[in-house]
């Protein structure tokens, strides 16, 4: 007798063997029974459809949120307003410096006509291929001007290059102007800003 | 002979467009029937969009199917490298056009006299009538038989000439399990041919506007219950949809025998699936259901098993019956995918051994008691 001889095939037994009876052997049955279960789900859902209740648990997105939808969510960003219109951010690039994935970049320019901030954004690109949300640039801004809503429209894109938002699109996507350092008017800067 | 040529290639015309209307809405009833039955939406993001103006036309998603119908066409239509091109480009379309020529033996409505509903062809039409089939042939049933088993033909072609493992496995398994199930088809329907005396498909739907036992609908599915069942499922074993699309298996053999076909190619042996889906509802419905008539209907209108009658115009007649047979193929349809989205799919010896030790004996069993009573009754 050879060490290696050929042991006689045993089926394994499992611990969840399924142990069918005459009933569930005939198979009719069961299958009748599944088609039932499956028709009175799509019967049910119909109805549903029919008086204007949604018969899924589907969310529809984006057109609806969940109701569980995180309040803290840091969404998309945006850039306050002052109240003409103009661009809240003084282009300290304090948010760019502190930015862990350097996706922020600032073109700073000088603006004559304002004396209290004269510096101003000419350019504020965001790459959100490479943003990670992490909301520091909102923590360092002094002047609330940049900020991230729950939201987070439209950020899928075809390639990394059209990834890239835009200062404008920042500003008008969902305008805000409710900043909570005011600028102050033009003419009484000196006395509410105080001197250094 | 003008008229005839006439009127049918209007029959033809409308037979095609019914098939290709039924394959392309079928592709959406799937998905959304099986969506709305798992608790799901289904596919409702594609649209058109009417030009010129931001006005999209959604629609719950029925343009999905012309999404798809587009893909395909602009899919790289890859060819594999394979010693028999020929059989390779040929096997789609030896699947496709069969299946669409069984349409021609099963009637659609009953007799349709041009001369009577359109008074102003009366002088050209005159007198003559034609039953609402494309041909009406002695052997319709033979026919349905003759054609439905050549798509075996295309599978295993395809599955031959891609040259490809996979697609040959497919083939051989679509191979024995069509035969084996296309041998149940044929002896469940003896029973209904030693009933009703005929293969002619229309004289079987006359058969069935009468009246047994006193007030049911003498249908085929009232005389041969066991039948009809073993009909249904044999019939969707042919088609290779779940729970027995072993030829496709995309767990085990990617996509069994058209693993190597793309774009349009493939397009073609889907589509074909979907319009022998309405085949098979259309066949059901001609020989168990009672054809394109309503219960107690004849060409001539109502007549109640109590013995009262309404009488129809010959134009009610025929848009009632072209309408009764659209909506009874779509409810079986619908009961196909229904089966399809409930089932799982057979092991592969559990699909033969379900042919031949199960399914065989009920409808030889189903055939010998048909004929001992028919027997015993005359």
């Amino acid at each position: 007798m050879s060490k290696y001889a050929a042991k006689a095939y045993r089926r394994k037994a499992y611990w969840n063997e399924p142990e069918m009876g005459w009933w569930e052997r005939a198979y009719l049955f069961e299958i009748i029974r599944g088609l039932f279960i499956t028709s009175r789900v799509f019967v049910v859902n119909m109805v549903k459809w029919m008086i204007g209740r949604k018969g899924a648990l589907t969310t529809y997105y984006p057109e609806e949120t969940r109701w569980d939808y995180a309040a803290g969510n840091r969404g998309k960003h945006i850039l306050t307003r002052r109240p003409d219109g103009r661009p809240q951010c003084i282009a300290c690039n304090m948010c760019a410096t502190v930015c862990p994935a350097k996706v922020i970049e600032i073109d700073a320019a000088f603006d004559p006509t304002d004396p209290v901030h004269p510096k101003y954004p000419a350019r504020f690109e965001i790459d959100y291929s490479r943003c990670v949300f992490c909301g520091l640039c909102v923590e360092a801004c002094p002047e609330d001007a940049i900020r991230m809503l729950k939201e987070v429209p439209d950020l899928p894109a075809g390639d990394r290059d059209t990834m890239w938002i835009t200062k404008e699109e920042l500003l008008n996507w969902n305008p805000r102007s409710d900043v909570a350092k005011p600028y102050p008017a033009a003419g009484d800067a000196p006395q509410s800003r105080g001197s250094h | 002979m003008i008229q005839d040529l006439v009127i049918y290639v209007i029959f033809i015309g409308y037979a095609i467009s019914v098939l290709m209307g039924f394959g392309t809405i079928l592709t959406w009833v799937e998905r959304k029937q099986a969506a709305v039955m798992a608790d799901r939406i289904g596919a409702n993001r594609a649209y058109l969009r009417i030009p010129f103006t931001q006005v999209k036309l959604v629609w719950l998603g029925l343009f999905h199917g012309m999404a798809d119908g587009l893909k395909m066409l602009l899919k790289e239509d890859w060819r594999p490298q394979t010693y028999d091109w020929y059989a390779y480009a040929v096997a789609p379309w030896v699947v496709f056009t069969p299946v669409l020529l069984v349409f021609a033996v099963v009637p659609f409505g009953g007799i349709l006299i041009p001369g009577e509903l359109f008074p102003s062809l009366a002088d050209w039409f005159g007198e003559k009538s034609y039953p609402m089939q494309i041909a009406r042939l002695d052997a319709g049933l033979l026919i349905v038989f003759a054609f439905g088993g050549m798509t075996i033909i295309g599978a295993m072609l395809a599955g031959w000439a891609s040259s490809n493992k996979f697609s040959m496995l497919g083939a051989l398994r679509a191979g024995s399990q069509m035969i084996s199930y296309e041998l149940i088809m044929g002896l469940t329907l003896l029973g209904l041919i030693l009933v009703y005396g005929t293969f002619d498909l229309n004289e079987m739907v006359q058969h069935q506007s009468g009246v047994v036992l006193g007030f049911l609908p003498a249908w085929g599915v009232v005389y041969q219950p066991f039948a009809a069942t073993l009909f249904l499922a044999a019939a969707i074993a042919e088609n290779k949809r779940i729970p027995f699309d072993l030829p496709e298996a995309e767990s085990e053999l990617i996509s069994g025998y058209f693993t190597e076909y793309s774009a349009m190619k493939m397009g073609l042996f889907m589509f074909a699936e979907f319009i022998e889906i309405a085949i098979i509802a259309a066949l059901f419905t001609t020989l168990f259901l009672g054809g394109y008539n309503l219960p107690y209907m004849t060409d001539a209108g109502f007549q109640f098993p109590d013995g009262s009658t309404i009488i129809m115009s010959h134009g009610a007649v025929v848009v009632t019956q072209l309408a009764v047979f659209l909506v009874k193929v779509f409810i079986i349809c619908s009961f196909q995918i229904l089966i399809r989205w409930t089932l799982p799919r057979f092991r592969y010896d559990q699909v033969l051994r379900f042919a031949w030790k199960f399914m065989l004996p009920l409808a030889l069993i189903n055939l010998t008691v048909t004929a001992v009573v028919l027997w015993a009754l005359q």
